[in-house]
């Protein structure tokens, strides 16, 4: 086993805190749209020791060669790093080198799952960019999971200094019944560019349940993308901290279920300080059952003049018994703002499918392409080609009856 | 090669074409002209298929073929185009990519061998000339942020490119400026032959000066009222309308 990311007074409140807790119910507000009863009544177990990752599906999975650095874990566990680095940056594992940022951004007083990972996590990234380095390339870590009734706890943390600039990307796969609960910091400094990709492609029996913590300062500008293509059982959060003045903030999201899949995002946005700017734009994608969830707030304090914020959930449901239930909601303390907010949900537009069709296309790929159309919103704005191409691979594996197999598209 | 035989269509219950009655030949291209709301579109729509008109009476057939029939995809596929008078944005659909798939679907439906990314690309930049557009369009969305007349030029760009045997324009040149213009009908009679057709609605005359057809149809009131060679264009644009109407009801 290897070695406690915390100290033991830490792990020892985390988890008297999750037993104080318990784990959440539909009941309390922050649950209403989830029920986790599917994780709570299973007996889980640590893997002892790494598994290897199995032959189908990795190699799409492993972006080494065209990460800077990339870090494997299988069911929390370490197996490898890969690539130089650069200059500038350096990519640990929490399990060998500590930080005593650790555990100070994502609460786990209130937040049940946070509190869960910090007693249990034993290993994760540490990402630390010096100030003033701009990293060109990405870091990617991978977390495979692998096996039925087993647990991780993968906890990761990015401190970008001072003007510094870094790409991160987490990929979360996996085969089996396992559970994945991880949580991520972010700590931007002062004029810090992030942009961290969470792409959750679980295996389809699996349960995920993550934490994006964004903490920003002076004049920072975090991009945070969160993609849900795989999972039986999916919850995202999303919160960010914006506590300097002429912060702006990013948050993109894709979700996309088939099946009787459900998919929860949940995000936060806490606007502290004057002068701050948040887009927020998330798109679900729902087939079959499957139920997405989109609940985002954004509040803006008392001392957040100046602030605009801009909150959008579009959904598409390509059957009639696909859910989604979406409740953007703002709260604003002070009348110097400019916010707005809204959702849609639809159906595939008959217009551009009649244009589509009249020129030869048929019906099948038609819609298939104005599926990739909704979710390309979000996906070209991806400037990882890697990512792409993942989440175009994801998205088909995941609706092959819906989509065309992109063979040699351009993008 | 297109026969309408009393024809009757209409959208949401309401009838639009009342009896129209039309043949086109191969390699004749024949123009429509009629006063606003008359069933020009409606006519062009009900040929491509479009969803929600609803064909309560009558036949046409392409090359023998039931058209009706046939999916909107299929009509395409057999060789009907239609330039649309609205052409529609499809943001997230890249122009290149949906050209290659239509241009594949249409050959693969003839039994031809389908094209590879640098066949196609070949193609469409020959036929980019013709219409005068900028490459950098081919990778933009379908029409999205397109000008009018850049939607216009496109929908001639992919009509060349799909090599229709019938070819239906719908207003293609309104809201064109001379230039624009000049380049539609240049695209039409690049595709001119005596094995394609070409059923050109308008309203004016300009587009006809550069097309010439062969035949001109007044469409008023759902159905064909007047038929004649290319003066009948001339004089439409100096009379208008109104007396023809009168002689049709005359005639009843
Ligand atoms: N979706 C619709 N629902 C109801 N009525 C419609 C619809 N589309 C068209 N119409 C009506 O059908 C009639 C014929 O319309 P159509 O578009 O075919 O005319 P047009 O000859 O093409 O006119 P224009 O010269 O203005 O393009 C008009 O009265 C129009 O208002
Ligand atoms: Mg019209």
């Amino acid at each position: 086993m290897t070695s406690a990311l915390f100290p033991l007074t830490i792990r020892e409140q985390a988890a008297q805190r999750f037993e104080q807790l318990g784990w959440p119910t539909p009941r309390q507000e922050e649950w209403k749209y989830t029920n986790v009863a599917p994780i709570s009544k299973i007996q889980w177990k640590s893997a002892g020791q790494a598994a290897s990752i199995g032959q189908a599906g990795a190699p799409d999975l492993n972006m080494a060669g065209r990460a800077l650095v990339e870090l494997t874990f299988v069911n929390g566990v370490f197996v490898s790093k890969t690539g130089g680095g650069a200059k500038g940056l350096k990519v640990s594992r929490l399990a060998e080198e500590q930080s005593e940022k650790l555990a100070k951004y994502a609460d786990y007083q209130d937040h049940p799952f946070t509190a869960l990972n910090t007693a249990n996590a034993n290993d994760g990234a540490l990402i630390v960019t010096e100030a003033g380095a701009a990293i060109e390339g990405f870091i990617h870590i991978l977390y495979f999971g692998s096996g039925d009734e087993v647990w991780s706890h993968p906890r990761n943390l990015i401190l970008a200094g001072r003007n510094s600039q870094l790409t991160v990307v987490e990929t979360y796969a996996g085969e089996g019944r396992y559970f994945t609960n991880a949580v991520t910091e972010i700590v931007a400094e002062e004029g810090a560019v992030v942009d961290h990709y969470k792409i959750e492609c679980e295996s389809s029996s699996a349960y995920h349940v993550g934490t994006i913590q964004i903490h920003q300062e002076r004049s920072s500008n975090v991009t945070a993308r969160s993609v849900a293509v795989g999972g039986a059982l999916v919850r995202n959060e999303v919160n960010a901290a914006l506590k300097g003045e002429g912060c702006s903030l990013a948050l993109e999201g894709l979700f996309i279920g088939a099946g009787s899949q459900h998919i929860d995002n949940k995000t936060v946005i806490d606007h502290a300080r004057p002068h701050c700017e948040s887009m927020e734009l998330y798109k679900g994608i729902l087939d079959g059952n499957a139920r997405g969830v989109f609940d985002g707030r954004v509040i803006v304090g008392v001392g957040a003049q100046k602030t605009v914020a801009r909150q959008t959930n579009k959904n598409l449901l390509l059957s009639e018994t696909a859910i989604i239930d979406s409740k953007p909601t703002l709260e604003i303390h002070n009348d110097d703002v400019k916010c707005n907010h809204g959702s849609t949900i639809g159906q595939l537009a008959e217009e551009p499918l009649f244009y589509l069709r009249s020129r030869g296309i048929g019906e099948e790929e038609a819609r298939g392409l104005l599926i990739y159309a909704f979710a390309s919103e979000i996906v070209d704005r991806m400037k990882v080609e890697p990512v792409r191409e993942l989440i175009r691979r994801a998205m088909f594996q995941q609706m092959p009856d819906r989509l065309p197999e992109r063979r040699g598209a351009s993008r | 090669m297109l026969e309408i035989k009393n024809l009757h269509a209409g959208i949401e219950g309401k009838e639009i074409l009342k009896g129209l009655t039309l043949s086109v030949g191969t390699g004749e291209v024949h123009a429509i002209m009629g006063p606003n709301g008359s069933g020009k579109s409606t006519l062009a729509n009900v040929l491509s298929g479009r969803p929600r008109y609803e064909v309560t009476q009558g036949s046409v057939t392409f090359e023998g073929k039931d058209l009706l029939a046939m999916a909107t995809e299929e009509r395409a596929r057999e060789g009907v185009f239609l330039a649309m008078q609205y052409p529609v944005e499809i943001p997230g659909v890249n122009n290149i990519y949906f050209l290659k798939a239509a241009v594949n679907a249409v050959r693969k439906h003839r039994g031809e061998e389908e094209l590879d990314a640098m066949e196609f690309l070949q193609l469409a930049r020959e036929k980019m000339k013709v219409v005068d557009l900028d490459e950098a369009f081919m990778n933009r969305a379908v029409n999205e942020g397109f000008s009018g007349g850049e939607k216009k030029r496109n929908e001639i760009f992919q009509m060349a490119v799909l090599d229709p045997k019938l070819a239906i324009l719908d207003e293609t040149d309104s809201g064109l400026d001379i230039d624009a213009l000049r380049i539609v009908a240049q695209g039409v009679n690049a595709l001119r032959s005596e094995k394609h057709s070409v059923l050109c609605i308008t309203h004016y005359q300009r587009l006809l000066t550069y097309l010439v057809p062969d035949f001109v149809h007044v469409l008023a009131g759902g159905r064909i009222v007047k038929s004649g060679g290319k003066e009948l264009a001339l004089e439409l644009e100096q009379k208008g309308y109104e007396w023809i109407e009168q002689e049709a009801v005359a005639a009843r």
